[in-house]
């Protein structure tokens, strides 16, 4: 299998998480085992759209329960033969070898994964310039040791930021900054601004002013609340990526803004 | 089935609560990392070739710019393993 892989580097690999639950999107070919009609494949894969079961394959990371996952879109492109050829838009931890396995039942021939590129995990996709071949790193990695030009790393370097771009984002004054780097939940008064569609339990990306980000964390309140309290917790913190110190502390523990 | 919309289809709004200013002695905006900063809060959107498993790439990428943590999001496994 081919296709787009986030490689998260040093400490940006806290950030792994927000691709773990982001959509994904994939170009499949699947085998069927037997001549089946192009409008009959057409609407058994519409059928698959919305929510379905899966239970993780034998050789899997999970535990091997019965558990939902979203498909966004089934594209039915062509076919070749017994190859049709897909492109899928689904939640984050959808097998689709077992989704191709699944649509072979419904079919009633039988199918099987023939080959599979990811084109989308979260906000990386593979028409984006710095979407790079690991040619293209060793290439740029030895020009840059050798000529130091900032340009070269940005080549095939994105900042975090860019993995989060996704995620509904809170932006916070300076002055709890570094207490959220501490692991401090992020409380009403330290908020400028807020994304739309927030829910509570959303993850949420919280950053800074100048657009840096500071932390993953988990929404206790919905956007319009959080709009309107002055007061208490409004999003607990699952993952800080900022250090501590790049930021002045300007808090006290014990007492309250 | 009701069709929901990916996540990269959500269109955001942003409600602005409070004003205030960032002080410039502090911290700075992602694109104006050093060059080792640039590294260490870096992300790669790699192209995987077919063949070797996300961990090898990983591993290979690591090696090549000589660092002590990698990660990968999303595991793309060759073929044979999965």
């Amino acid at each position: 299998m081919t296709g787009v892989l986030p490689i998260t580097l040093e400490d940006s690999t806290k950030v792994v998480q927000a691709f773990l639950y982001s959509g994904k999107e994939y170009i499949c070919v699947m085998k069927l085992h037997g001549d089946v009609d192009e409008s009959h494949i057409r609407s058994v894969l519409s059928e698959f759209e919305g929510e379905i079961y899966q239970r993780p394959p034998l050789r899997s990371s999970v535990k091997r329960q019965i558990r939902t996952r979203r498909i966004y879109y089934i594209n039915y492109l062509e076919i070749d033969g017994r190859n049709v050829l897909f492109r899928v838009g689904c939640e984050g931890g959808t097998y689709i070898r077992k989704l191709c396995f699944d649509i072979g039942e419904v079919l009633g021939v039988g199918a099987h994964m023939q080959e599979l590129r990811r084109t989308r995990a979260g906000s990386f996709n593979e028409n984006s310039q710095t979407h790079v071949t690991l040619h293209d790193v060793a290439y740029y990695f030895n020009e840059w040791q050798e000529k130091q030009d900032p340009k070269l790393l940005h080549a095939f370097i994105q900042p975090m930021e860019n993995a989060l771009v996704l995620i509904p984002k809170l932006v916070v004054r300076d002055s709890a900054v570094d207490a959220l780097c501490h692991g401090a939940n992020l409380t009403a008064p330290g908020i400028l601004s807020v994304e739309s569609c927030i829910e509570k339990g959303s993850l949420v990306a919280i950053f800074t002013l100048k657009g840096e980000a500071i932390a993953l964390g988990k929404a206790t309140l919905p956007t319009e609340e959080i709009l309107n309290t002055n007061r208490g917790t409004v999003a607990t913190l699952e993952r800080v990526l900022m250090s501590r110190g790049t930021y002045p502390k300007i808090w006290k523990s014990g007492t309250k803004q | 089935m009701p069709r929901t919309v990916p996540p990269w289809e959500i269109k955001r709004e942003v409600y602005i609560k409070a004003e205030d200013e960032t002080d410039p002695k502090y911290g700075h905006a992602p694109m104006e990392r050093s060059p080792n900063e640039l590294i260490r809060y870096g992300v790669i959107n790699l192209n995987k070739p077919a063949g070797p498993t996300s961990h090898e790439v990983a591993a290979w990428t690591k090696k090549l710019l000589r660092l002590e943590v990698i990660g990968h999001g999303g595991t793309l496994e060759a073929q044979l393993l999965s």
